[in-house]
């Protein structure tokens, strides 16, 4: 078990990259707390694969550093790191029983026949596959197979952390939670630090302390579960979390209120910086209905179980609304009021404005 | 009683007919032969499974069949080794992989007689390059028109020279098809290459693996033009295969009972070898 520590890490799949958009992984500088449960949240090809790879060692970083409790392991081979890591689609020895599966990770380093079965009993235990120990582990389902490859990287009691890379691309929906629920009790009951890659919200809302919000190559936003919904510091991150995610309305930004279609909306508090693109972001949860206000019309309402998303047009421009009740009725005019502590404005996609004390 | 729909034998049929004109009628035609004595003008006698019998119980049978296993045994030996060898040392990425894919495939584009005639000018003592070279230049007595031993080597490494790519295609689509995680989690599971090689190429080789001997096996066991142009089953008997010395005994002999007891026999142990071999590798994937 360790902190992970990633100083000013860079990578590039050129050898001599050029440009900025040459790397597929832009500066990175981040601490991870010894036991913590972390994930990487970002769409495909957003480099967060290529950074779980390089933190257990399968990759080499063109730049920086990777410090496992302040000893820099850069150079190290995975083997040496004492890093565990379960992969998009499972892997199993297809002749080894499962209980040959948990065990060889433990074999290859020499451990005394003892000292294996007492881990290999152990983790079967908490992983509820000891009565599958001696079955071939070639014939297991999915999810089994998934849960056998999860158990070699735990079985080693000296792990320093063990990574998830999308885990659950092939469990069916209905075995998903379950696993995930194993995976949250199992983080409790070793305390190893984990590190959580996915391209799904939920996953990672669920899984995770902290979430690393990635986009094309680059950290946008790290934060908890409810720091990354209250108060996005990308539009990106915005409208990536959250269902429906955050409306971003191009807007014009003048002192601490931004004009939206015409009209004045008070923000959180005064904009900072100068010039680029301004544009309001405001969640659809925090858009309510009054009396007066920003007038709207309606174009849409769809009931999705919970609540319903009501689908609007002020002037040319489309957004969204949450609501319980007061459903309104699709074609009919409405006056909207946004939240001024939900309000923000940002800028090139960034947040610009400042937090009321 | 529940009466089955029978309209599916309507589409068995075409094949039934087809395997029929092409392998079910003509080996009728060797089992009738195998069991008479026949004579030029078309006169045919009741032999029974006399032909069989003295078939097997034949010194020359014997000895050809034990020339045959020991060949089959011997490039199997090397062919399936080498062709593993040379599999896991090809590279899996990049520009390289269509050249090494090319230079493996060319030996088995040439026809087999191809093969035969240029390992034999290839290999003469005397005006062969190579023939030349290992008698005059490393002064070893090599000619394998004289010596049975120099004979068989020739034979063989002409078959591994032949044959060998098909082992090594096979396996190298067996291990292309590894994804990238299975070495990854070798590699953090700290196991050493021989792991690798044991617990995840070999594995997941084995189908392909299965296929490339039973092919060798069964192309190898019937083997005829390549040693026959070559040495001509000579110096002597040594290198006469089954399938040369059935040809001698058919179209040199014109012993016609004989040569089908000998053809359904051969069949018979070609077929066993390859049944038993295959369900023996195939046991364990029933899931």
């Amino acid at each position: 078990m360790a902190q992970i520590k990633l100083s000013n890490l860079r990578h590039s799949y050129f050898p001599t990259p050029k440009s900025p958009e040459d790397y597929a992984l832009k500066e990175i500088d981040v601490t991870w707390r010894d036991g913590g449960a972390y994930a990487l949240l970002g769409p495909s090809g957003c480099g967060k694969s290529t950074l779980l790879n390089i933190i257990s060692g399968l990759l080499m970083p063109s730049e920086g550093q990777i410090l496992f409790d302040g000893q820099d392991v850069t150079a190290l081979p995975p083997d040496q790191r004492n890093i565990a890591q379960v992969f998009q689609f499972p892997v199993i020895y297809d002749t080894m029983t499962v209980g040959e599966n948990l065990a060889f990770p433990l074999k290859n380093r020499g451990v005394d026949a003892a000292t294996i079965k007492r881990r290999v009993d152990e983790i079967a235990e908490m992983l509820d596959v000891t009565d599958m120990l001696r079955t071939k582990a070639s014939g297991l389902s999915p999810d089994n197979k998934q849960k056998i490859s999860m158990g070699r990287g735990l079985v080693r009691d000296d792990v320093n952390a063990v990574m998830f890379d999308e885990p659950l691309t092939v469990i069916d929906p209905h075995l998903k939670w379950k696993l995930r629920s194993k995976l949250k009790e199992l983080h409790q009951r070793v305390k190893a630090t984990m590190i959580y890659v996915t391209h799904d919200q939920t996953e990672a809302l669920t899984f995770a302390d902290e979430v690393v919000v990635m986009q094309e190559g680059e950290v946008v936003q790290i934060g908890t579960p409810v720091e990354l919904f209250e108060r996005p510091q990308h539009t990106f991150v915005g409208h990536f979390i959250g269902s429906p995610g955050m409306n971003v309305l191009p807007c014009e930004a003048k002192g601490d209120r931004a004009i939206f279609e015409g009209h004045d909306v008070m923000l959180e508090g005064p904009t900072t910086g100068a010039g680029g693109r301004t544009d309001l972001g405001i969640r659809p949860e925090y858009v309510g209905f009054g009396n007066t206000g920003i007038p709207a019309h309606v174009t849409k309402v769809s009931d999705i179980g919970r609540h319903y998303v009501v689908s609007a047009m002020v002037g040319n421009t489309a957004l969204k609304a949450v609501t319980e009740h007061n459903v309104p009725e699709p074609g009919s005019q409405i006056f909207l009021q946004f939240k001024p502590e939900q309000s923000r404005v940002y800028r090139d996609g960034w947040i610009a404005t400042e937090e009321r004390a | 009683m529940r009466t089955e729909n029978q309209k599916a034998w309507f589409f068995v049929l075409p094949v039934l007919a087809l395997v029929a004109f092409n392998a079910l009628i003509p080996m009728m035609t060797v089992v009738n032969y195998s069991v008479q004595e026949t004579f030029g003008n078309n006169q045919f006698f009741w032999e029974g499974l006399g032909w069989f019998e003295q078939i097997l119980r034949s010194d020359r049978f014997q000895a050809a069949l034990g020339r045959q296993f020991l060949f089959t045994a011997l490039i199997l030996m090397i062919e399936v080794p080498l062709g593993i060898i040379v599999a896991l040392s090809m590279p899996r990425k990049g520009f390289w992989v269509p050249v090494c894919l090319v230079l493996m495939a060319l030996p088995m584009l040439i026809p087999w007689n191809v093969v035969g005639s240029m390992w034999n000018i290839f290999t003469l003592p005397q005006i062969g390059l190579l023939g030349y070279f290992l008698n005059d230049v490393l002064g070893i007595n090599y000619d394998m028109t004289q010596q049975p031993i120099s004979a068989w080597i020739t034979v063989v490494v002409m078959d591994v020279w032949h044959w060998t790519s098909l082992v090594v295609l096979l396996c190298y689509a067996g291990l292309v098809s590894i994804p990238d995680a299975y070495y990854q989690a070798a590699k953090i599971d700290g196991a050493s290459p021989w792991s690798v090689f044991r617990y995840i190429q070999l594995p997941k080789m084995k189908t392909v693996l299965t296929i490339a001997v039973l092919l060798r096996f069964m192309d190898s066991f019937n083997i005829y033009t390549e040693p026959f142009v070559l040495t001509g089953g000579g110096p002597g008997n040594s290198t006469t295969l089954l399938s040369i010395d059935l040809v001698k005994i058919a179209l040199g002999q014109f012993d016609l009972g004989p040569a089908a007891a000998m053809s359904l026999i051969y069949f018979a142990i070609t077929l066993l070898v390859s049944w038993v071999f295959y369900t023996l590798m195939t046991k364990d994937d029933a899931p």
